[in-house]
């Protein structure tokens, strides 16, 4: 099995390069991630990636696979043609090989104030919502913040400090949707003008991506239905 | 992001002591652990406008208790009758009466009040159509002590640790809480007295230490099921607030209950949470026969998890496993329909397609029981303070430092926890750590010098692995996964002692073997290599421990089942065990008078 590998290193390299391995007979049902950790463990010990649950929940280990940004963890190698060209996350700046520097993700993400806002004073017990309502959030809270949506987003790419991207915007909406929250108007009038959330075109590359099959493109979609309900 | 009070660059007020040039940051409260544990700590002090610092090896929510699944128990009572006593009855025979009683009692009382909160924190629990919170049955769960099934879990879906771990990660960026993310803590630091003054840690991306000052540290990181090859546990779980506490001097807890997971996807180790048999799911064996009704007749495929694992590792042991290695069982799931598994186990749905190509809507899934949850740790009390035997006093708290969680040993679950009470666990009592240390703070307002010798051993510890080496020395990744080999091997759901004595031999070897590893790569930049190597270290210490604690107990209980010595010996085991690296075991006495009700005295735990 072959792969071709990005590679950098600041504290060595000039500039980065692409490196190959090759695995002799990997395992039936290998993933990408367990292809990784063997090159690690057995080839070259300094390749570094982040990965923590191998099991596609925590969002650690997404990167460009032939192109294509996934989670190394959920992505069968059978599945990939070779050699197996992986790369950081586009769009954002490389620490190291596939490890990108995530703050203005995180930015983005803090800036829609991705909390439960309830100004009235909290019940000794839950607050209600009734299954219905809370169908409304299936979709939006399952959002692991793998970063594989925003860094495949053209708009991101080109404003990444200005238009919020679709991971932030899906938690804009996860919150906006929930029965419980109090601050819709005050997270719509947030979202306004035309960078925030109307840089996004719909060109549908999140949706593509995400691991976990969520839908950024509708949620956005749906924030600016609301925003044009407001207006009039 | 910005810190709530102000963190003194530090040099002003330890100037006197010498001590290497190294950049320091100074905060009231330290928390070492963004899984849910050290989160709800850290929420509790934010709003009490302690400041906090909390260190994290990686982003907060790639923490492990995003993976937890199943739920979170509580006697909320709105699914069936039910009600905290209950719950405390079932936790304290679940614990197979190891459990100290007043920290069950603690716990179980404390319960709803936790979910209620988590809900007004924002966590989307499941709904029932009246618009209060879904539970659904989990194992070892009974009405009216020992009665019929209890339906006492609350559930976000399969996807509860994710809904929790992010609410509370969410809460506190609301609270402008002081995060150090992807930091890792390498030891405690303290002073002459014994008092617990911070830690050291460096900057994973720059490799850069940092000196972390504070009047109370709390470790919450969690589990260390990395000791085993096949676990449900993330890559991260190593067991380094474990090791952190054994080289302060700190001994560990019970370290010899491992929770074996009766349903992990046999050879993959992906967890099956116990809410698919909570929803209707089943175990066959290679005859088709439902096994559990000959093991647990009345609980059948809910009972304890201890009791499912060792039905299944029998079943296997005597022939009866599917495949063509007959090396495991099924779970059936498919008789529950598509839409109830839909909307109630999506998660685990995705998990078999992706990983074993099976949908579990259509067939069954192939499971064995698999290492999952450490019940040993760092033993504390019920105000999360650690504590350690001192001349004649058993449980003596050592002076500003805490645990909480996975990593800690209050010990609520004893010799096996019940599904759904680790996240339990780690809610009330990373609450209860919290508001402790508010008291501790207000009567402890200064800081104090840490002691240089302390110091330099952790740098020690660091630098070992920035010396380029001569090449010789056995590699760390291979150290690793022999000892993963040999703990499962050596130390898994049945135990005797030829097998445990061979596994201390191995794990001693292991030990000095690794005084002469090393690492290739001495990049400061986000060197993951020497993260692997600390961590080894850590899982070192908690391999000792394990498997001296588990070779010393001649009994079985709860999770450590002996071949050798079958039965529970109450009078001469019913005790918690205690080791440390230097003076190896001890011993001491359960808690076993709760806070307000009368105790539960040990009887034959039949389900
Ligand atoms: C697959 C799975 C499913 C589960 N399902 C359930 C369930 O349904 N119900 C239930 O009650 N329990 C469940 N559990 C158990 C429960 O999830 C865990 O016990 C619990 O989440 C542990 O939480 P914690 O806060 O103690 O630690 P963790 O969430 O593991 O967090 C540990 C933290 O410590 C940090 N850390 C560790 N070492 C260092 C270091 N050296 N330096 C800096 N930071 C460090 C990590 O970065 C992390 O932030 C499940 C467990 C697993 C594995
Ligand atoms: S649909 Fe919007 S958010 Fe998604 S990739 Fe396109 S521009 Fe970006
Ligand atoms: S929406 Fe999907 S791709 Fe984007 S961060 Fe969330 S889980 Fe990842
Ligand atoms: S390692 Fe957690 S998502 Fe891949």
């Amino acid at each position: 099995m072959k792969f071709r590998i990005y590679r950098y290193n600041p504290d060595a390299d000039k500039k980065p390069y692409m490196q190959d391995f090759e695995l002799a007979d990997p395992e039936p049902g290998m993933m990408l991630l367990a292809a990784l950790l063997k090159i690690k463990d057995t080839i070259d010990e300094s390749l570094s990636f982040r990965r923590s649950c191998g099991e596609g929940v925590c969002g650690s280990d997404g990167m460009n696979i032939n192109g294509i940004n996934g989670l190394a963890c959920v992505t069968p190698l059978a599945s990939l043609k070779q050699p197996i060209e992986i790369r950081p996350l586009p769009g954002l700046p490389v620490v190291r090989d596939l490890i990108v520097d995530m703050d203005q993700f995180w930015q983005n993400y803090r800036d829609v104030k991705p909390y439960l806002i309830v100004n009235d004073p909290m019940p000794e017990v839950e607050l209600p919502q009734t299954p219905q309502q809370r169908e409304q959030l299936d979709g939006l809270y399952e959002c692991i913040l793998c970063a594989c949506c925003s860094t495949q987003c053209p708009s991101f790419w080109w404003n990444p400090d200005k238009y919020l991207g679709p991971a932030a915007l899906l938690q804009a909406s996860r919150f906006i949707e929930d029965s419980r929250d109090q601050a819709t108007e005050e997270r719509l009038a947030a979202l306004e003008g035309p960078f925030k959330l109307f840089r996004c075109h719909s060109i549908m590359n999140c949706v593509q991506v995400c691991p976990k099959g969520l839908n950024p493109t509708r949620a956005i979609n749906n924030i600016k239905k609301m925003m044009v309900k407001r207006s009039l | 992001m910005e810190c709530k009070t102000t963190a003194v660059v530090s040099g002003d007020v330890n100037d006197s002591i010498d001590m290497p040039d190294l950049p320091r940051r100074q905060f009231d409260a330290l928390i070492i652990g963004a899984g849910g544990g050290g989160l709800r700590a850290a929420l509790q002090l934010a709003n009490a406008d302690a400041s906090v610092a909390v260190v994290s090896k990686v982003f907060p929510t790639r923490s492990h208790t995003v993976a937890a699944q199943g739920g979170m128990n509580a006697a909320l009572a709105n699914v069936l009758p039910d009600n905290w006593h209950w719950h405390m009855f079932d936790t304290v025979k679940g614990s197979d009466y190891l459990g100290d009683q007043d920290a069950i009692e603690y716990m179980c009382r404390a319960a709803p009040t936790a979910v209620y909160e988590l809900e007004h924190f924002g966590v989307p629990f499941s709904r029932l159509d009246n618009g209060s919170i879904y539970q659904r049955p989990f194992g070892g769960q009974s009405q009216n002590f020992g009665g019929d099934q209890a339906a006492r879990t609350c559930a976000a879906a399969d996807r509860t640790g994710h809904a929790i771990l992010h609410s509370l990660y969410q809460q506190n960026i609301r609270a402008k809480t002081h995060f150090f993310d992807e930091y890792f803590a390498v030891d405690l630091l303290k002073d002459d007295q014994g008092y617990i003054l911070g830690a050291l840690a460096f900057n994973i991306h720059n490799g850069e230490p940092v000196i972390i000052e504070a009047k109370t540290t709390l470790l919450a990181t969690g589990g260390a099921g990395q000791l085993f090859r096949t676990t449900t546990n993330a890559l991260i779980n190593t067991g380094d607030g474990m090791g952190m506490a054994l080289r302060a001097g700190v001994p560990l807890q019970d370290m010899e209950f491992f929770q074996f997971h009766p349903t992990g996807i046999a050879g993959r180790g992906m967890l099956i949470t116990e809410g698919a048999r909570g929803e209707g799911g089943y175990l066959v064996n290679a005859d088709g026969e439902r096994l559990m009704e000959r093991y647990a007749p009345k609980a059948k495929d809910l009972a304890s998890r201890d009791v499912v694992s060792r039905a299944i590792a029998t079943e296997v042991r005597e022939g009866r496993g599917c495949g063509p290695n007959k090396d495991h069982v099924m779970l059936k799931l498919d008789h529950l329909g598509e839409d109830v598994i839909q909307k109630r186990l999506p998660g685990i749905r995705q998990t078999c397609i992706t990983f074993v190509g099976i949908d579990p809507a259509v067939a069954p899934v192939p499971i064995f029981p698999t290492a999952h949850y450490t019940m040993g740790g760092i033993p504390t009390n019920r105000d999360g303070q650690v504590v350690m035997p001192v001349k004649d006093t058993p449980e003596e708290p050592v002076p500003g430092l805490y645990a909480a969680g996975e990593c800690a040993c209050v010990s609520v679950h004893g010799a096996n926890r019940l599904g759904g009470n680790s996240l339990l666990d780690i809610l009330v009592f990373g609450r209860a750590a919290a508001n402790h240390i508010i008291d501790y703070l207000s009567e402890n307002r200064y800081h104090r010098p840490i002691d240089s010798d302390s110091l330099e051993s952790a740098v020690n510890r660091m630098q070992r692995w920035d010396r380029k080496g001569d090449g010789e020395g056995e590699s760390v990744s291979g150290l690793r996964d022999e000892l993963k080999m040999v703990m499962e091997n050596h130390c898994s759901v049945f135990r005797n002692d030829e097998v445990l004595a061979e596994g201390v031999a191995k794990v001693e070897q292991i030990v000095e073997r690794f005084k002469h590893a090393r690492i290739d790569d001495h990049s400061a930049v986000f060197n993951t290599a020497r993260v692997e190597a600390l961590e080894l270290e850590n899982l070192l210490g908690v391999a000792l421990a394990t498997i001296h604690s588990a070779r010393a107990r001649q009994e079985s209980r709860g999770a450590h089942s002996r071949t050798d010595y079958t039965e529970r010996d109450d009078i001469n085991w019913m005790r918690h065990s205690l080791y440390s690296l230097d003076t190896g075991l001890d011993y001491k006495p359960v808690r076993t008078k709760p806070i307000s009700v009368d105790s539960f005295p040990p009887k034959a735990r039949v389900y």
